[in-house]
């Protein structure tokens, strides 16, 4: 596995808007890509899967979770922390 | 009250992916019972079962709907494309309003249950997929549905195990009687063909392990199908109207309790049932050509079902035609009223009755005319279809050619 973590997540957010992960921009949000609440869920399902972690996401109020989902970035930069935080 | 017709069908069973080849198969009483081709099928003691070969989601749905869509609501949705389809009906503007989907099934999403048990439990994960409970929730065939076609009515599941089907196309029929709604897409759908439902059924111990063989003497139980059909019920007034072809005229229903016990059948229940949609219907018994039975195999419910016709239709119960086409797509539990609802529509439209095949030997206490083994071409004009549900919850409907 020589993907990084950005790879990866950007891999699956793809698959999830069936778009190309070359199409996916850094500063675009799930909404932009056309991405619903069921499907932050099952993309946050797919990440949780792959690096077997656990991500702190409420659906009830996604506003007030830790995890930020504001932007690809956010995320990606949410998720390396919490790969980092797993691996010390 | 306004008169209530069939003007679409669809379905996709262990015969047949479409109402056609479901026909032929009738027609040629062929068995559609095979082989199971399950995981830990080595672990069962039934080995056969109605099961659904060459189904190719990905041919009918995209990826997102897939992982939406239980295998029962896949059945679904395929069933009643092909129905809307066939009515000719777009669900736009007022007629959206009007129109609802009643479906009924027993089992729901089991095989989404079963996967994520087994992932829990056997495979000790501590994670599930996000969408496991809108998967296997038994109202989401109805909900989707309800989505494809823009029905916005009164919609609702209902679950009356073996006689889920009935119900629901009964309640369906009540509504359209009524004038409350203008059309219904109604039937019922069943997957549980998995480890866990199948296990479950061998636990009771009425499973055959050979075949399905109602009314035979050598007939040693049930075997358990799969899949779905749906219905497009429609205001008589409105499809005429429209120039709609109508498949027959639905005109009678009636449900009742056995309150007697949670397995065993009651002749009572089953007999008050059937006079009550021959009452409901202003019929005669003797206008009554064809019932098709509940008929699933078991020891007591086809001499229960036998003797419950001998006391209602009295001596034109040996010029009626009963058979059981559980014989061939077997018992497909909740959605096995719908099913069987074909070979009723086959009956009124075609002349053609479907046999019960598998039958061997004559039994005294089954000593009705069951159309062994080869389908009869015969006029009627008038017929039955019985559900008898575990829990003693009966539904019978009537149904008249138009």
């Amino acid at each position: 596995m020589t993907q990084s973590v950005q790879e990866r997540v950007i891999a699956i957010i793809a698959e999830q808007a069936v778009i190309d992960p070359s199409e996916v921009g850094m500063d675009q949000t799930l909404e932009d890509l056309g991405i619903d609440s069921l499907g932050l869920v099952e993309s946050i399902f797919a990440i949780e899967e792959a690096f077997d972690i656990s991500v702190p996401f409420n659906a009830n109020d996604p506003k007030e979770s830790s995890f930020d989902i504001s932007s690809v970035a956010s995320i990606v930069a949410a998720i390396e922390g919490l790969v980092a935080a797993q691996a010390a | 009250m306004k008169r209530v017709v069939i003007t679409g069908a669809g379905t996709i069973n262990p015969l047949a992916h479409d109402v056609a080849g479901t026909l032929a198969a009738f027609r040629e009483g062929r068995c559609g019972i095979s082989d199971l081709d399950i995981r830990d099928k080595d672990r069962l003691a039934i080995q056969i079962g109605g099961q659904v070969h060459d189904w190719n989601p990905e041919s009918h749905f995209n990826r997102q709907q897939i992982v939406l869509y239980d295998r029962f609501t896949q059945f679904t949705l395929l069933a009643a494309r092909e129905a809307v389809a066939q009515s000719g009906l777009n669900f736009a503007g007022d007629l959206s309003y009007e129109s609802g989907v009643i479906l009924g099934t027993a089992g729901g999403g089991l095989t989404t249950s079963d996967e994520n048990y087994r992932a829990v439990y056997e495979e000790g994960k501590n994670r599930v997929h996000p969408f496991v409970v809108p998967k296997l929730m038994n109202n989401a065939a109805a909900s989707h549905l309800s989505m494809e076609f823009q029905l916005k009515g009164p919609s609702f599941t209902v679950a009356t195990a073996c006689a889920s089907s009935n119900h629901a196309m009964g309640q369906a029929f009540h509504m359209i009687r009524s004038g409350l709604t203008r059309a219904m897409l109604t039937g019922g759908s069943e997957a549980m063909l998995c480890f866990g439902g199948i296990k479950a059924w061998e636990g009771l111990r009425v499973m055959s392990k050979d075949a399905c063989r109602p009314f035979s003497a050598n007939r040693n139980g049930m075997v358990q199908g799969e899949g779905a059909a749906v219905f497009v019920f429609e205001d008589y007034d409105h499809a005429r109207a429209r120039g709609a072809e109508i498949l027959a005229e639905v005109i009678g229903f009636a449900m009742t309790a056995d309150a007697s016990d949670i397995v065993l059948p009651s002749k009572h229940g089953a007999a008050r049932a059937m006079a009550g949609a021959l009452r409901d219907a202003r019929l005669n018994p003797e206008d009554v050509g064809y019932i098709n039975a509940h008929g699933t195999g078991t020891a007591a419910n086809d001499k229960t079902e036998c003797a419950a016709v001998a006391d209602v239709f009295g001596h034109h119960a040996d010029r009626l035609m009963i058979s059981s086409t559980k014989s061939m797509h077997g018992h497909l539990i909740g959605g096995t009223g719908a099913v069987e609802l074909l070979a009723c529509i086959m009956a009124l439209r075609e002349g053609v009755i479907a046999p019960t095949i598998g039958y061997e030997e004559p039994d005294p206490e089954c000593a009705l005319d069951v159309v062994p083994n080869v389908a009869r071409q015969a006029k009627v004009d008038v017929v039955l279809s019985n559900a008898f549900a575990f829990g003693g919850l009966n539904a019978v409907l009537a149904l008249r050619r138009v």
